[in-house]
């Protein structure tokens, strides 16, 4: 299990060190600062082995955050324990930095000794951990008897995501449909590869415990109720049902159910939570299309002209369109004209930015660049990076909708209409890119 | 800052001010000095001089400081172990707590203080806590059991603790058991034997309803747990399997990998045409493919798993081969790993399109990434045939954009491409010679001069581009030079007549100008191939060579099981097994997947490679034994794993050694030798072809008998010498392994001749990763005596930190022979004709040229006496005995006839076959 772990600045020096097991000494943390943050050369894996001692490490802005091990450890865990840590530092003090680290290193200690036992991880909820971590002290002295087994029965029970007793005057519930949609083209416009991801995202405020059930069009769940349903209206929901490839949920959804149902049935935290992610490649609508024209002329020259077109109802509106047009190494001077937004040269990044604020469904736009290079004798071809590109469009690419979102809770006076519900769908570019 | 602050004025080192401001009245002083001590702490300094002071402030209802003190204590108190039992009191007290979350703390921390004095001190409390009504300290007493075997492992065993950790795994609350099962699995792992996690059926039931209900980690170190399982039958691996798979869904990518450990392992035993074993195979490969989406770091351990996975099981994923494409930003460990999953992915189905994008890749900025691009260009080109011609182009394509390590890296896959499919591709040739001058890496470059070499027939001026090469000869690299040295030679085979300048002066550039041993030899049998047969040398060096294997970068099928069986874990990261990265006793452990593929312990077949004894054995069998004479046979390993046994149990068997009295020692190894061509004896001396000495006895070279593979890393080759009347085994222990190797220790197997060490094994200083260290281990033959077959086969087993390890290995009867085995000459004559005429065996020995004088003299050094000798019609008669040490004579006769190279021996008893292979072995010396 994890031997210690310590977090440095971004100069090697230790912020905090908690070491819970007898075979790691002091020197690992020096260990770690000398072959890895001082390390000359790029650093080529996220696990090292440093005189049989093993490191696991993420960067977060400059901070490191280092876990250690003399043992065949779970590696999948380890990893997955110190992004849930920055989760839980993130909760408590908001963004990891080094002045954040310091000034809450009494509290990084007491949450550190709490999530982890022996190298074990324990609960890291943020939501039950703030019910008895809290950056005063004493107020755990204020506890009653019955509070206090309150706490311990939520840290260590069934639900340990929610505690009871929450109450709102208002109960509402957001719910974003995020999505991030990939593109590999090639110049001739053949789709390589290209998939969505996607994530459900929730904010719940809600009285009690309510059990929660959310339907969306997936296409088995469909099929399945159109079998039993009429036969027309199946028909009628299958053509808009899509096909996960695959999805995984927040621990609060009883994965037993999704499983034999397919019903994703749950209580929610309270607050901020990300229900589900899941991975479509069927069927995807992509939002943009490039297509790239690249000439040389000569050896000195390049012509560029790029159009890219929209390709969704004509109603909605993409916004944040950013197209980046890689320029070679040897680039002298760049001429641009473009019939929408604006476009610079950037020298320090060797690429044309091409920028448009809004852009509606149906249309196409277009940017010609001549590009002057200078003379070299550099025998490497210039590698052609592809074209990318990023927006933001107000549907899911996958073509997700949320059918329903159904709240329950018996015990309290408020019924599943009377929880106000916002639905939003983002999709995003994740990498879009055109090869050219 | 305040903050700031603080982490600056502990560095002044203001010990002083910290302790009056401890001892101060005021509760908020005191605990803004207890931060600044905790502060000073982390950056390394030492504030252990505050000890007495901290201690002072744990008596206190804030938890805050009573945490800040309880943090101090734990990493001072092992150097303050008299100090420290100040707090004991303070720990008991606050287990008796009415606040569980306080109970726990003391519980936790408690465990955490490594001073014996005080864990006796701790017995009563964790009792209490393991039976405490909350479960907030259950939980935390189960992982403290664990803690206090750390320390004290016999305590913890002494108190019944292990008992109550096996009750919680019954108990209500799902985080109870998810941490006692944590704890139970950890302690077992430092005992292999014990049947501590005692796995059933119920147990394993409990463990499926509690992993519905726990928190993530919980459901981790259940999973883990239950991969240890083997089910009784088909059906309860499918039933677990059923139940385990809906955690594929689940959002940490731990409980999925680790829930794949679990089907991967429990998929061996389900029968492959069952629907259920087809459903499950795809129900694996979305959550394989969703990892992908995952954080960086976490990509790169699911890669580094799906390339296990991938070799195991390829079908699960040979149809998402689009997903391991390498995305523009993907950090670079992610995209090694991922081109590596995509050739062993590559098939004809998708080939077109694997190359388009490697292709694509071999022109981006990361030199490595580039150049393994490339090489997986060559590797795709030997996996599918039908894809090589279009692999070839694309090579050479790239080589015609002149980029330096492109170019080179492309030589060396092309050198391989030729190996797999001779005769198709020599046309491009000749863009690679184009590409001659830009080779400045010696892989390049010694894979250009072998191309050059091989297809010197077609190559107008392979005489002038091998010539250019020569003239920087010295400055190469080894590499370069051997394969100068026999592409030159290969030239000159080809085209004898121009080039015989050139050969001639590589010749003495390598044995002449050279200070290379490899270099110099290879040289030299060139030399003297060519000036005594250049039509041998012909046969030999332009041999027809075996094609090069389609994949030789899978992992070995064992290691494989084993990591398969650690999927998610670091092992499956580095691609070894725990034991080469890890410590002491835990995971040394082997674990084996289930099912009647991979069967038990035998299962490594015996004598994969032989070992280099045997080869020598056969090849001097060729032409010194009866045709109908077959090799050795291999060291069985089975009667190895039974010999291990009794080594283990033997002291009973002394008793039985003792009654074995000479006598019936004399039958049994009779028998023995009557056995038709018993091949072990005659060969065991073969061994010795050509180095025995001329006089004094002969003593075989070394040869390896436990191969590194199989010992973890420990090689140990060895001979047998008797000097001065003590017979040594004489080891070279040789560690190939990572880590050191210490406590090494030795054992024999009873054994014909009752071979036993005299000592115990030298090894004092441990031995570091490719370290050799001799050993000379004086023998007795004073121990306990079984009949073994070959007679002279000896079971040893060695003993060092990481395992015990078995082998055998034969040694010459010859050190057997006492030095008093000088027999007076009338015992002699009476025994001679005492004994009984089917005692008698007789036997011939060809081709040996020594004069009876000579032979007889050279025996005499192995303590084979020559008693009396007469000449009878031109026949020398040597009359000869030996007395082997458990006090059995062997008399012989020895017929020379002058002239006759062959020698007619009759021996009574046994000697047989000693006196055959003895003979051999002077035979080889002239």
């Amino acid at each position: 299990m994890i031997g210690g772990l310590f977090i440095y600045n971004h100069k090697g020096e230790v912020l905090i060190s908690r070491v819970y097991r007898d075979d790691i000494g002091r020197n690992a943390v020096d260990a770690f600062r000398v072959n890895v943050i001082h390390a000359r050369q790029q650093v080529r894996s996220p696990v090292s082995n440093i005189a049989r001692t093993s490191f696991f490490h993420v960067k977060r802005s400059n901070i490191w955050l280092a876990a250690v091990t003399k043992q065949n450890v779970n590696a999948t865990m380890v990893f997955e324990f110190l992004y849930k840590m920055c989760d839980v530092m993130a909760a408590y003090f908001g963004k990891i930095s080094e002045e954040n680290v310091k000034n809450n290193f009494v509290l990084i200690y007491e949450l550190l000794d709490e999530i982890l036992d022996f190298g074990y991880p324990q609960n890291s909820e943020t939501g039950a951990l703030k019910t008895f971590i809290t950056q005063q002290g004493i107020k755990s002295q204020h506890h009653s008897k019955e509070e206090q087994s309150q706490i311990t029965s939520q840290v260590t029970g069934q639900i340990g995501w929610r505690r009871e007793g929450i109450k709102y005057r208002r109960n509402e519930l957001f719910l974003d449909v995020l999505e991030s949609v990939n593109l590999l083209m090639s110049p001739q416009g053949q789709v390589l590869s290209a998939h969505v991801s996607g994530r459900v995202v929730m904010k719940s405020y809600l009285s009690g415990m309510p059990e929660c059930k959310f339907g969306m069009n997936d296409k088995i769940v469909i099929d399945k109720q159109g079998k039993t349903g009429s036969t027309e209206d199946g028909a009628k929901s299958g053509k808009q049902s899509i096909a996960i490839d695959d999805c995984t949920f927040h621990q609060c959804v009883r994965l037993s159910k999704f499983d034999s149902e397919r019903s994703i049935s749950f209580i929610p935290p309270d607050g901020d939570y990300e229900l589900m992610r899941y991975r479509t490649t069927k069927d995807i609508i992509l939002p943009f299309r490039v297509i790239p024209l690249v000439r040389e002329v000569g050896r000195t020259k390049l012509e560029v002209k790029v159009v890219i077109k929209s390709n969704f109802k004509s109603s909605l509106l993409a916004q944040k369109i950013e197209v980046r047009i890689p320029t070679p190494l040897n680039t002298s001077g760049v001429q641009l004209i473009c019939m929408k937004g604006k476009a610079k040269y950037k020298a320090s990044e060797n690429a044309i930015v091409w920028k448009v604020k809004r852009m509606a469904g149906m249309k196409e736009s277009q940017i010609s660049a001549e590009i002057e290079l200078l003379p070299t004798n550099d025998k490497k071809k210039w590698a052609r990076p592809p074209i990318s590109m990023n927006f933001e469009v107000p549907f899911a690419p996958s073509g997700l909708k949320v059918r329903y979102l159904k709240v329950f809770e018996p015990k309290l006076n408020y019924s599943d209409h009377d929880v106000i519900k916002w639905v939003r769908y983002i999709g995003r570019s994740g990498i879009y890119e055109t090869r050219c | 800052m305040m903050c700031d602050f603080l982490f600056s004025l502990v560095c002044t080192g203001e010990i002083f001010e910290l302790k009056a401001e401890l001892n101060s009245d005021k509760k908020e002083k005191k605990k803004e000095a207890v931060k600044k001590v905790i502060a000073s702490m982390t950056v390394g300094k030492d504030v252990s001089a505050l000890f007495p002071d901290v201690v002072n402030c744990m008596q206190t209802d804030n938890l805050e400081l009573k945490k800040l003190v309880y943090l101090y204590l734990m990493n001072y108190a092992k150097s303050q172990p008299d100090m420290a039992i100040m707090a004991v009191n303070t720990f008991v007290k606050d287990c008796e707590d009415p606040n569980p979350l306080i109970r726990a703390l003391a519980v936790r921390t408690m465990g955490c203080i490594r001073v014996d004095k005080i864990t006796e001190y701790l017995c009563e409390p964790l009792r209490k806590c393991l039976k405490d009504e909350d479960p907030y300290v259950r939980k935390t007493a189960a992982v403290c059991v664990a803690k206090l075997h750390d320390i004290n492992a016999q305590l913890v065993e002494d108190q019944g603790f292990l008992d109550t950790l096996k009750d919680l795994i019954s108990d209500s609350n799902p985080m109870v058991v998810a941490n006692a099962v944590a704890a139970l699995s950890e302690i077992a792992e430092s005992h292999p034997n014990s049947n501590l996690l005692d796995l059933n059926p119920q147990t394993i039931n409990k463990l499926l309803t509690a992993l519905n209900e726990c928190t993530e980690w919980g459901q981790i170190f259940i999973l883990d747990c239950l991969a240890n399982y083997t089910p009784r039958d088909d059906r309860e691996s499918q039933s677990i399997c059923e139940r385990v798979t809906p955690r594929l869904s689940h959002a940490n990518s731990a409980v999925v990998l680790s829930a794949v450990k679990v089907l991967m392992k429990f998929m061996e035993m389900l029968p492959k045409d069952l629907d259920y074993y087809g459903t499950l195979l795809k129900k694996l490969a979305p959550p394989l493919v969703t990892l992908l989406s995952a954080e960086p770091e976490l990509q790169y351990v699911a890669l580094r798993n799906i390339n296990l996975i991938v070799q195991r099981r390829p079908e699960i994923l040979k149809h998402e081969m689009k997903v391991f494409f390498v995305k523009y930003n993907d950090p670079i460990y992610v995209k090694l790993e991922k081109l590596d999953i995509m050739i062993r992915l590559a098939s004809q189905a998708n080939i077109a399109q694997v190359l388009a994008e490697l292709k694509e890749y071999a022109t981006e900025v990361d030199v490595d990434f580039v150049r393994k691009a490339v090489r997986a260009i060559g590797r795709c080109a030997i996996k599918v045939e039908q894809s090589a011609e279009r692999c070839v182009s694309t090579l050479l394509d790239l080589i015609q954009t002149k980029v330096n390590y492109v170019v080179q890296e492309a030589i060396v896959v092309i050198k391989d491409i030729f190996r797999k499919y001779p005769n198709k591709y020599e046309s491009v040739i000749a863009t690679l010679c184009e590409n001659l001058d830009s080779l400045d890496e010696p892989e390049a470059r010694a894979a250009m001069i072998w191309i050059v070499g091989e297809y010197a027939e077609r190559i107008d001026n392979a005489d002038e581009l091998l010539e250019s090469f020569l003239e920087g000869f010295h400055d190469e690299s080894t590499q370069v030079q051997l394969q100068l040295l026999t592409a030159i030679v290969k030239l000159f085979l080809k085209k004898p007549t121009e080039t015989q300048e050139l050969v001639q002066q590589v010749l003495s550039l390598a044995t002449q100008d050279s200070d290379n041993p490899d270099l110099r030899d290879r040289g030299y049998i060139y030399w003297r191939l060519l000036s005594t047969d250049p039509v041998a040398a012909k046969e030999v060096v332009l041999a027809e060579k075996p094609l090069i294997s389609e994949e030789t970068d899978l992992i070995e099928p064992t290691l494989l099981e084993e990591l398969i069986c650690h999927i998610g874990t670091l092992a499956s990261v580095y691609h070894k097994p725990p034991s080469a990265f890890v410590e002491g006793s835990r995971g040394v452990q082997h674990k084996r997947l289930p099912g009647s593929s991979a069967a038990g312990v035998s299962e490594a077949p015996p004598a994969v490679i032989p070992s280099q004894g045997d080869l020598l054995g056969d090849l001097l069998n060729l032409d010194l034994t009866p045709p109908t004479t077959t090799g050795p046979p291999p060291p069985a390993s089975s009667g190895m794993q039974m010999g291990a046994m009794d080594l283990l149990g033997g002291g009973l068997d002394s008793l039985v050694g003792l009654l074995n009295t000479v006598l019936s020692e004399a039958v049994s190894l009779r028998s023995s030798f009557n056995v038709p061509v018993s091949g072990g004896l005659d060969d065991l001396f073969d061994l010795g072809g050509g180095v025995g000495m001329p006089m004094g006895v002969f003593n075989p070279p070394k040869t390896v008998w436990l191969p590194a593979m199989k010992a973890k890393g420990l090689e140990i080759s060895g001979t047998f010498v008797r000097r001065a009347g003590v017979i040594q085994m004489e080891m070279t222990l040789t560690n190939k392994a990572m880590s050191v190797m210490t406590d090494f220790a030795i054992q024999f197997n009873r054994n014909s001749f009752g071979l036993a060490p005299a000592g115990p094994l030298q090894v004092l200083t441990p031995l570091s990763p490719n370290q050799s260290i001799e050993a000379a281990l004086p023998l007795s033959t004073v121990g306990p005596v079984m009949k073994m077959e070959p007679l002279n086969n000896l079971q040893v087993a060695v003993k060092n930190n990481i395992d015990v390890f078995y082998f055998s290995c034969q040694y010459p009867i010859s050190m057997l022979f006492a030095e008093d085995g000088k027999m007076e000459r009338q015992v002699f004559l009476a025994t001679w004709k005492d004994i009984p005429n089917d005692n008698e065996s007789q036997f011939q020995i060809k081709d040996c040229h020594l004069n009876s004088d000579a032979a007889s003299n050279k025996l005499q050094g192995s303590n084979i006496f020559t008693i009396a000798k007469r000449t009878v019609e031109g026949q020398d008669m040597l009359y000869q005995s030996m007395k082997l040490t458990n006090g059995i004579w062997v008399l012989a006769e020895l017929r020379v006839q002058a002239g006759n190279p062959n020698y007619t021996v009759s021996t009574v008893l046994v000697v047989l076959a000693v006196f055959k292979s003895y003979f051999s072995n002077t035979n080889q010396n002239e």
